[in-house]
């Protein structure tokens, strides 16, 4: 197979599978567990990125999490195959369409209501906030352990806040649990599609076109990134770390790439400031667009025209009136 | 073999490799799949993306039946004429006649296989006693002739010059193929018998009549029946009073995907794009179209509702309701419903009941 060389050794689909001696990590303060000494080696992964496998750290928080989530899980999976009379085809026939609907408008913020008028959706709710609390806590204790930064869960953090906001602090802003998002593939989908068309079109939310000039911003960071890197590999460019501080052809290389095209260049280091303030920016300003729609906005569409923010165009069709105003309407 | 023969050759395996995935999914494609037509202001997406295809089998399969020769309008009228003639006795006796001949064909010239409901005339009639009002049919077809009469002379704010006749629903059925009964089809599960587990509020399966979505599987019993509000869009920038909520708005899309379904059209036929609810700036069609909703809900209500009493049970709903109208009972897929033909003009006996 060749020597293993820079060019001969790609990330994904690698034809050369590097297996040294398990990798235990960096010695780190002893906590109330032993840390993991297990690990593995799987040669599909190996196609992916590295080949080890572990060793995983679970915890105290790991645990409550995974044991929150099953619960979590549980409530809807069975909720949806009770749905369908316990049949196990239909289950799975109707899977996508299949949900957990948030409780019924009547019960306002009661928390205390019949499991089939929504009960069951608090406690899913309950225990899913829970479970994705005790993993934000996981990533920030490991990566404090690691004496690692903590980037990683503050970005996490990021989408919780949307995730909160979405399913509890905005229903509670609108005094009704119902206003929540249910659980299901289509019916969240479809739950989206209403939210959009009850408050005169999203679209027209600034924080929602924020969101998706961060999302999109992201992808376009990220293509960039990743393509100027992959490219300058053959010159070691993806010792990205090691070319901050120590700037070698790659960095140059690729630094004179961007200013030929562009006229600028992010440096190896602000490269990752950049996309990781675009990504953590998409679900914070998503967040604020979805607490506001119904707290502070009814209609974007109208708002938007208030505030000169939504075109007028040239009328295309000859101008009709809402016949429901008209004289002698049924 | 070198390292740039061997990824040439790796080049062009990868090359040939796309280029018959390209292939193949081009076999399955028709061309072009899907035609836009610009409905709107350019740029704002007010287009209707159809297949053509599609559109082909929708134009094939609304055909109107051929036109039955018309009449004398002179002479002696039907109700002079006949026995028990309580609607369409204004017609003359050939008119008459001739509606009779075409209903046959439109709604039972081959009555109901397997039943012994009969076929042609006496699906409706005792052939011994044309006048015989027995069977339930009779009293069905009697109420329908009105309802027909409402329509094309109460309700040309929807159906225009155009009309329609029997046939724009039956299409040679007994009854028609699309109707709808309280509850959408959505099938009972064990939340409705009081369970504790496993309720779906009647959405959250593939709903038949709602374009396969997850969304409230029978809209038309609140949205149609019991003419409960559809406009759920704020209709102020700043919310004013208490709105109504998502589960409501919900409702809405599930009708509105009907009748986009029913008429094999996008949402900004009849809508703006920028905003569902203005109507500043939206295609006409939405006006036919707000009529049409009227239309159905007193049809529903006074002529289709009521028959419940009049069939026998084996042809009643889940909730012992009668079959109702919606907007696929007459479109059938097709924006109008037997492509356009002039269903009130070639059957002028249809029209409002003459002095």
């Amino acid at each position: 197979m060749g020597l293993l060389t820079t060019i001969d050794y790609q990330n994904i689909f690698t034809r050369v599978q590097v297996r040294g001696p398990d990798d235990l990590g960096v010695p780190i303060a002893k906590g109330i567990y032993e840390r993991g000494t297990k690990t593995s080696h799987n040669y599909w992964f190996g196609k992916l990125g590295d080949a080890q496998i572990g060793p995983v750290y679970l915890g105290v928080w790991g645990l409550l999490s995974i044991a929150c989530g099953i619960i979590a899980i549980e409530i809807i999976g069975l909720n949806m195959w009770a749905s369908v009379n316990w049949d196990p085809v239909q289950f799975v026939r109707q899977l996508f369409w299949l949900g957990l609907e948030p409780p019924l408008a009547k019960h306002g913020l009661n928390p205390f209501i019949p499991l089939n008028e929504g009960g069951w959706f608090l406690m899913t709710g309950l225990f899913f906030t829970l479970s994705v609390l005790f993993w934000w806590a996981r990533t920030y204790t490991r990566a404090r352990a690691l004496g690692m930064g903590t980037h990683v869960p503050w970005a996490f953090a990021a989408a919780i806040w949307l995730m909160l906001v979405l399913g509890f602090i905005r229903p509670v802003a609108m005094g009704c649990w119902c206003e929540a998002v249910p659980y299901g593939i289509f019916p969240h989908l479809d739950w989206v599609q209403a939210f959009s068309i009850r408050y005169g079109n999203l679209h027209y939310n600034p924080f929602h076109a924020f969101s998706i000039v961060f999302l999109y911003g992201s992808v376009l960071l990220f293509a960039m990134h990743a393509g100027t890197i992959l490219a300058v590999t053959r010159y070691g460019g993806e010792r990205e770390i090691e070319q901050i501080v120590d700037r070698g052809t790659a960095s140059e290389r690729a630094a004179l790439f961007w200013r030929w095209t562009m006229g600028f260049n992010a440096s190896m280091e602000s490269i990752h400031r950049w996309a990781w303030w675009f990504a953590v920016l998409t679900p914070i300003t998503g967040g604020i667009g979805i607490l506001l729609t119904g707290t502070v906005v009814d209609n974007w569409y109208l708002w938007a025209q208030h505030y000169g923010f939504a075109p007028s165009y040239p009328p295309v069709h000859p101008p009709v009136v809402d016949p429901a105003l008209l004289p002698g309407a049924r | 073999m070198s390292t740039q023969i061997k990824s040439s050759i790796r080049f062009g395996a990868i090359a040939a490799a796309s280029l018959g995935l390209g292939l193949l999914l081009a076999a399955c494609q028709q061309n072009p799949p899907e035609a836009t037509q610009q409905n709107g202001y350019r740029g704002v997406a007010l287009e209707q993306v159809q297949s053509p295809k599609i559109l082909a089998k929708l134009a094939e399969a609304n055909q109107a039946p051929e036109v039955v020769p018309p009449g004398d309008r002179t002479g002696p009228r039907a109700s002079q004429v006949y026995q028990n003639v309580k609607v369409l006795g204004d017609l003359s006796e050939t008119e008459f006649t001739r509606i009779m001949v075409a209903m046959t064909g439109w709604v039972a010239p081959g009555g109901v296989a397997g039943s012994d409901e009969g076929q042609g005339c006496s699906y409706c009639h005792n052939l011994n006693n044309m006048a015989d009002e027995s069977k339930y049919q009779y009293q069905t077809a009697r109420r329908m002739i009105q309802m027909t009469r409402e329509i094309n002379s109460n309700w040309t704010n929807h159906v225009g010059a155009t009309g329609v006749s029997c046939y724009t629903c039956h299409r040679g059925n007994p009854i028609p193929a699309q109707t709808w009964f309280t509850g959408g089809g959505h099938p009972k599960n064990l939340a409705d018998g009081g369970g504790w587990i496993g309720a779906n509020n009647g959405q959250n399966l593939a709903g038949k009549h709602v374009g396969r979505a997850s969304l409230p599987a029978d809209p038309f019993t609140p949205l149609i029946q019991f003419a409960e509000t559809i406009r759920v869009t704020g209709k102020t920038a700043l919310p004013t009073a208490k709105g109504e909520n998502i589960a409501v708005a919900e409702r809405t899309n599930a009708l509105m995907n009907h009748m986009s379904d029913s008429l094999g059209v996008n949402c900004t036929f009849c809508h703006n794009s920028r905003a569902f609810s203005e109507w500043k700036d939206a295609p006409p069609q939405r006006v036919n179209a707000f009529h049409g909703i009227r239309m159905l809900r007193e049809l529903n209500a006074n002529y289709l509702a009521p028959l419940n009493t009049t069939y026998p049970a084996t042809k009643l709903g889940p909730e012992g309701d009668a079959a109702k109208a919606y907007c696929a009972t007459c479109h059938q897929g097709a924006q109008k419903p037997l492509n356009g033909a002039p269903m009130l003009g070639e059957y002028p006996e249809l029209g409002a009941p003459r002095p």
